[in-house]
């Protein structure tokens, strides 16, 4: 008796009554007459498609390499017709930028300056509060407060930063700054500005900070616990250490985006380019700069349009370090875990 | 039992100061601190709105979507050039990048060996990319422009600012949907002799939709939200007539916001604040559409 | 003998001694070989995780492979089909052998391996589609001429031992079946595309023993079609359906500490699990090591 007999009693629903024989398709375990399995296994199909798909596919991700390369071509050229006709260390050195002047002077000293304030201003909001709204996601807050909380950091980081420029020259400025604070800023400062960019970039320390804070495995808070540490204790010696090159990528993501955020300042901080030695006063920086010399009228060619490509390619170097920087960083973290 | 009594209560004694341990002073005023960095963020949100709705309540009247910005007439000017130039260079940008960025997502997902130095490079220059400042992406377009004599101040060109502007986030989003789709359906196509492409196209791809729709939505809402690269473009401002067209002039929501801010007259603030109120509300629609998709169709595995 | 008479719903497995069995199958010393691994390595990049197996498969025959965790049976088995051909870094040496022809050869298309040699994994994956559409899907993919698909999916199903289950439910999603019943669709699935070998990576530790057993039913059903590779934790299992058996063991690498595996023996199922010729396939049996 066969094995199909042994088990015909429990698989009658499903065993056809016929044997094999009487089936027709599909074909079975069997090979055919003549079989022959080289030919069989033959690249036979072209696949013409597939192989287009795939260029296509691929080209679309070498594209990204592309624009890298276009942003730094755009740049470079109309950069390298400016310093054919300003010196270098002029540039880079000299703390008198006055573009457009008969005497034109081309020191981005100014620039750098302003934009160090409003960077340095924006930090001194953001990470603090961006640090602490992180752990108190991460550690404290019970699963329905951060499903009601995390929502609103998503909010905030989805507002146009021109809303945020509006914001920092018409509410800032004079209802905070001026009228609660008494502190003596005209229309335009690079605290209003600084303070509401650091507003802005919030969103981007708390997310990235919470993510780092939560890949720390449970078992080093349980460790610690275990030890009689309490929570504050846990937090601040065992959890934060361990996720604190995510911490700092948060940050040094941060910093980019606040040296190449352009609405707030080109709104806020004003347009008066000169070395920015307090925080209440006017400023222009590099990005305010080349949004308010772009909405001019400048032509391809001339030295006021290459102007703009040159402090752009300062932007760019500088943003390009700390992005740098920041996925060094993040890679370091990945790592650890 | 008179010996074990003192050490049981001190026992419970040590006990309650142990759990009192997390209400300590200095345990409070550290979660005071983190409570307030939270709601430090919930209150500027809550007072820019408040803000922008107050100043601009006034002027959210049909004035705003029908009628063309003007100098002469601060208190009349609208919104309608800004809105449907904003409206026309975001289903342009839609159309340009999201192609692309899927296309280029699924190839890093699924098709790209993370050994090869390009895909390598690919990958760091991803990371990059999305971290490129706005305003930089205006200047690669006016230098694309300028290079395939494009003129700079038309649909098309903002289109393309935005475009580049966005893939990365399209990418990145595309990838993330793609990586939620678990390797065993993968698996069990190609193991019943689907080729690689096929099993994108049928399987993940379809599975992978409802996160790419979610993240293309948030990625054009902050297309719709950018003023910075499209101010490289050159003017925009003054724009009193309805885009028709790709090589159209037009300006945009955030531009006009921008422009008007500028403006002395408090006219034009009044103006600026409804139009960032429409703008507002059009970015909540969007993210709201957006949230519905990632809970409505978003497959649990 | 074979005296299973009962008539009850509920699923029974052919429980015959093995030995019994074997010599009723009447099975040839040697398999009757569809395919073959011949001098088989396979790596992941500078690690080895398979170290030089040979060994042939028979055609209606239903090979184990069976060992402790880490032995590479389960790589093995994916290198049978070129699945780990997705696994970045994955390279096999040797030769693997269908019908004689090398399936790593360079002339070879890996699709058509794979739909010669179809695969079935640990955990259930049926497709998020309908039923119909999921054993659909194959012969949709690899374009086969197909007079009539409901029929294909009927016999399909039938022959899975699915289609009274879900006959009336066709068009409902694959999602609302139950884990075995799942896996079933995933044979029947398998079945569509007209394999010739079929490959089961732990089919049944996802599931009950019920389940479980409905699944060996299963095999002892599809053994007269098709040759069947299966790769089991459950040494119990291997005993219960495979004509032939291989045990592997894990070997740890002395200078890395990486551990590699090790075709140890392959025998008949029966002599395997009997009288083991190799100390440590009778230790492993006897549950002294693993």
């Amino acid at each position: 008796m066969s094995l199909s007999g042994s088990s015909s009693g429990s698989t009658s629903t499903t065993a056809p009554s016929g044997g094999p024989s009487n089936r027709t398709s599909p074909r079975r375990g069997v090979p055919p007459d003549g079989f022959d399995p080289a030919k069989a296994l033959r690249r036979n199909q072209h696949r013409y498609g597939e192989r287009v798909s795939f260029v296509l596919l691929a080209g679309s991700a070498g594209l990204t390499v592309a624009v890298t390369i276009g942003i730094f071509l755009s740049l470079l050229f109309p950069a390298i017709d400016f310093f054919r006709e300003v010196d270098v260390l002029d540039f880079l050195g000299g703390d008198r930028w006055a573009p457009t002047f008969a005497d034109a002077s081309f020191g981005v000293l100014p620039l750098i300056t302003g934009t160090l304030w409003t960077t340095a201003l924006g930090l001194a909001i953001a990470v603090p509060f961006g640090l602490g709204a992180a752990v108190f996601l991460s550690e404290y807050a019970g699963e329905r407060t951060r499903k009601v909380l995390k929502p609103v950091l998503e909010l905030l980081a989805g507002i146009p930063s021109v809303v945020y420029g509006y914001f920092a020259l018409y509410f800032v400025a004079p209802n905070i700054l001026r009228d609660v604070l008494h502190i003596g800023v005209g229309t335009f400062s690079v605290l209003a500005a600084g303070l509401v960019l650091g507003i802005m970039i919030i969103p981007t320390v708390a997310s990235l900070s919470e993510d780092a804070l939560s890949a720390v495995p449970q078992a080093l808070r349980q460790g610690s616990y275990a030890l009689g540490s309490n929570k504050m204790r846990t937090t601040l010696r065992v959890v934060f250490p361990a996720a604190i090159s995510g911490i700092t990528a948060s940050i040094v993501l941060a910093l980019s985006r606040a040296v190449g955020e352009t609405m707030i300042v080109a709104l806020a901080a004003g347009t008066r380019a000169r070395v920015v030695s307090s925080p209440t006063m006017e400023g222009q920086t590099m990005t305010g700069f080349i949004a308010q010399t772009a909405t001019g009228e400048s032509s391809p060619g001339t030295l006021g349009y290459n102007t703009l490509f040159a402090v752009g390619l300062l932007l760019f170097a500088i943003t390009l370090g700390f992005n740098l920087v920041a996925a060094a960083v993040v890679r370091r973290y990945r790592e650890a875990y | 039992m008179t010996t074990t009594a003192p050490s049981s209560t001190s026992t419970a004694t040590r006990l309650r100061t142990a759990r009192h341990g997390n209400r300590s002073l200095a345990s409070v005023v550290f979660l005071v601190a983190l409570w307030f960095a939270l709601a430090f963020s919930v209150l500027c949100l809550t007072v820019l709105l408040v803000d922008a709705f107050l100043d601009g309540m006034t002027r959210l009247d049909a004035n705003l979507f029908t009628r063309y910005t003007s100098r002469i007439q601060p208190e009349a000017a609208g919104a309608r050039a800004a809105i449907l130039g904003s409206a026309m260079v975001i289903a342009l940008t839609a159309l340009l990048a999201i192609p692309l960025g899927v296309a280029a997502g699924v190839y890093l997902e699924e098709f790209a060996d993370p050994r090869r130095w390009y895909n390598k490079l690919i990958e760091v220059n991803l990371t990059n990319l999305a971290a490129v400042p706005a305003i930089v992406y205006g200047m690669l377009t006016a230098g694309l422009a300028l290079a395939i004599d494009l003129p700079r101040r038309v649909v098309l060109s903002g289109a393309i600012a935005l475009a580049l502007l966005i893939l990365p986030v399209i990418i990145i989003a595309t990838r993330e949907a793609m990586r939620a789709v678990p390797r065993e359906i993968r698996d069990g196509s190609l193991a019943l002799g689907a080729t690689p492409l096929q099993t994108v196209w049928r399987q993940t791809l379809p599975s992978a939709i409802p996160g790419i729709a979610t993240g293309a939505i948030l990625a054009l809402s902050r297309a719709l939200g950018e003023a910075a690269p499209l101010l490289l473009l050159g003017g925009l401002v003054f724009v009193t007539y309805d885009p028709n067209g790709l090589m159209s002039g037009f300006t945009t929501l955030p531009i006009q916001i921008f422009n008007w801010a500028q403006q002395p007259q408090e006219e034009f603030r009044q103006a600026a604040s409804a139009a960032i109120i429409v703008m507002l509300v059009l970015l909540l629609a969007m993210n709201a559409v957006a949230i519905l998709i990632r809970n409505r169709y978003q497959k649990r595995w | 003998m074979a005296t299973f008479t009962t008539a009850t719903e509920a699923p029974q497995v052919d429980r015959t001694p093995v030995g019994q069995r074997d010599t009723e199958r009447d099975l040839p010393t040697q398999p009757d070989p569809v395919m073959a691994c011949d001098d088989v390595s396979i790596y992941y990049g500078d690690f080895r995780a398979v170290t030089r197996v040979s060994m042939t498969f028979g055609r209606n025959e239903i090979t184990a492979l069976i060992g402790p965790s880490g032995c590479g049976k389960s790589t093995l088995l994916r290198s049978l089909n070129r699945m780990n051909d997705l696994v970045d870094g994955a390279r096999v040496a040797g030769h693997v052998t269908y019908h004689g022809k090398n399936i790593y050869d360079r002339d070879v298309d890996p699709i058509e391996v794979r739909r010669r040699i179809g695969m079935v994994f640990q955990k259930p994956n049926p497709f998020p589609k309908s039923i119909y559409d999921n054993i659909a899907y194959g012969p949709r993919a690899i374009g086969m001429k197909v007079s009539n698909l409901d029929d294909l999916v009927e016999e399909c199903l039938t022959r899975a031992a699915l289609w009274d289950e879900v006959k009336d439910k066709l068009k409902q999603s694959a999602y609302g079946l139950s884990g075995g019943q799942q896996q079933r669709l995933c044979i029947a699935r398998t079945l569509a595309v007209e394999p010739e070998v079929i490959l089961m990576d732990e089919p049944c530790s996802a599931l009950d023993p019920i389940a479980t057993a409905r699944i060996e039913d299963l095999m002892a059903e599809l053994r007269r079609d098709y040759t069947i590779i299966i790769v089991t934790h459950n040494m119990q299992q291997a005993a219960r359906v495979a004509d032939r058996t291989a045990f592997f063991t894990a070997l740890a690498d002395e200078g890395t500490g990486n551990r590699t595996g090790l075709l140890v023996e392959y025998d008949l199922t029966s002599n395997i699990f009997r009288a083991p010729k190799d100390k440590r396939t009778e230790d492993y049996i006897s549950g002294r090591f693993g």
